[in-house]
């Protein structure tokens, strides 16, 4: 098994350890998940899927729990959805 | 969606943490064809997440290995929606679950409180599990200031996991009071391996400070965190950090138990001496039962899946065992009992709803959970009201009891499905 897996984050190319969540990947790279209704900037609360805090759009599905999802490689992650 | 996948089975196990490994493991060396669900991709639940590797308790290893050499199939990454009359329902990524069961665990666990306080919607304002679960899911921590604050035994754990993996824990804020901990350690003195953890923890946790009389008051920063502000003892001081991982103990998750209409009883499901609920058939381990940690949740799975077998000899003889464990739950309500302060932290403008960003004031407004709800959609968005409802029945006393399904939001298609004709629904 690779060490390392690379998705890209809004275009940017991210590495992280295998095994990672997407929320590690979004962590290292945009810090940020989603805008709230009223604008804010937001990340994961919970860590454990029961926030939906850290949701993000993978390979062109939105509202996935970020935290939930481990990296495939060349995962397409939009924090913009 | 994909498929839609149906299959009978013996016993169904909501939750693959201490109490659903332990039930399934134990319902299959029974004989039972046993499925076992879980949200998070691999079994191990909260405690026991990234597997026997990343915990320090000799039970990971065991029960995992036992888990794996079962004949349980386990359902990773799947969401249990619903399971009435029978029939349980759950979404993967590309699948659709309508098993059959004759006997349902729930087994559900816990997930932490959390309490509004100014900016405490910023990122990198995380849970204390919250970031225990980020870290064990590969974010690195080496070099990171973190304040850990809130309550209750999971700071010191948290604290000390993280200073291992180089994180430089600035200090540990628990809002109980040296004397409510003091009482706590006396009660704990009949588990000594309990308290030989806690000195283990301690040291690991290495220079961080442990504050009692201590919480965070505000959050501060603009797009993200930069200092906490901490009350302790009457005075206030500013901790400039990169993440505060702050969580007040543990709720348990009652969803799929309410919506099956089993009793709740102050705050946790009813259970008899078998761990069966009011509803026949279905039964209830580990946390949603009473706050009491893995040790308890292992017996009482064990329990739930020999009763679930009607292997009633074999679950009567752990009995004394769950009742030795039982004594921690009525001590740790005490000791990590929410001090009245915590619920004036929030600011009017404060966000109360973090999913449709309603503030506090607004909320208050109401008389009650379900006007709140109806008229400011406090608690409608996708959490369904996991965090706001746990804190309003703290700050205003609210109960927050109706819980319908789907327990947990689904695709359109896998509801369509739950309504289709040969089901005679």
């Amino acid at each position: 098994m690779p060490e390392s897996v690379v998705v890209r984050v809004n275009g940017n190319p991210v590495t992280v350890p295998a095994g990672s969540t997407v929320a590690v990947a979004v962590l290292l790279s945009a810090g940020v998940c989603r805008t709230s209704t009223s604008g804010e900037p937001r990340g994961p609360l919970c860590g454990m899927g029961i926030c939906f805090e850290c949701r993000v759009e993978i390979d062109g599905r939105a509202h996935r729990r970020s935290c939930q999802i481990v990296c495939q490689p060349n995962m397409e992650i939009s924090t913009r959805g | 969606m994909g498929s839609v996948i149906e299959r009978k089975c013996g016993v169904a196990v909501v939750g693959a943490g201490p109490a659903g490994i332990a039930a399934a493991v134990s319902a299959a060396e029974s004989g039972a064809d046993v499925v076992l669900f879980d949200d998070n991709p691999a079994a191990g639940g909260q405690i026991w997440r990234g597997g026997a590797k990343a915990s320090h308790h000799p039970e990971a290893a065991l029960w995992l290995a036992r888990l794996s050499n079962s004949s349980v199939t386990l359902f990773g990454g799947s969401r249990v929606f619903h399971a009435d009359g029978g029939l349980l329902q759950a979404e993967s990524d590309d699948s659709l679950y309508h098993f059959r069961f004759r006997s349902l665990i729930l087994a559900s666990g816990a997930r932490e409180l959390f309490l509004p306080f100014p900016g405490w919607t910023l990122p990198n304002v995380v849970g204390a599990g919250g970031l225990q679960a980020l870290v064990k899911s590969g974010l690195s921590i080496s070099g990171k200031r973190v304040v850990v604050a809130g309550t209750g035994p999971l700071l010191l754990a948290v604290a000390a996991y993280l200073s291992e993996r180089g994180a430089s824990v600035l200090c540990i804020c628990e809002q109980a009071s040296i004397w409510r901990l003091g009482a706590f350690a006396l009660a704990t003195v009949v588990f000594p391996e309990k308290l030989l953890e806690a000195a283990r923890l301690r040291f690991a946790a290495g220079r961080a400070r442990y504050l009692t009389n201590a919480w965070p008051v505000a959050a501060l920063g603009r797009e993200c965190l930069q200092a906490v502000r901490i009350s302790q003892n009457g005075c206030i001081r500013e901790v400039e950090c990169d993440y505060l991982a702050c969580g007040f103990h543990l709720v348990p998750n009652l969803e799929l138990a309410r919506a099956l209409n089993c009793r709740i009883h102050g705050g946790f499901v009813a259970v008899d001496h078998l761990q069966q609920t009011t509803c026949p058939g279905v039964f209830c381990a580990g946390e949603p039962t009473g706050i009491g940690g893995m040790e308890l949740s292992i017996v009482e799975g064990q329990i739930a899946g020999y009763a679930a077998t009607q292997r009633e000899e074999a679950a009567k003889r752990l009995f004394a065992s769950r009742a030795r464990y039982k004594k921690i739950v009525p001590a740790m309500r005490e000791a990590f009992q929410l001090r009245a302060e915590l619920a004036d932290l929030a600011k009017p403008e404060t966000l109360l709803c973090r999913c449709e960003d309603v503030s506090l004031a607004r909320v208050r407004n109401h008389h009650s959970w379900r006007a709140a709800k109806l008229h400011t959609r406090c608690g409608m968005g996708p959490c369904q009201g996991r965090v706001c409802g746990a804190a309003v029945e703290f700050l205003f006393g609210w109960a927050v009891e109706s819980s319908r399904p789907p327990v947990f939001p689904v695709t359109c298609s896998s509801l369509a499905n739950v309504f289709r004709p040969e089901d005679g629904e």
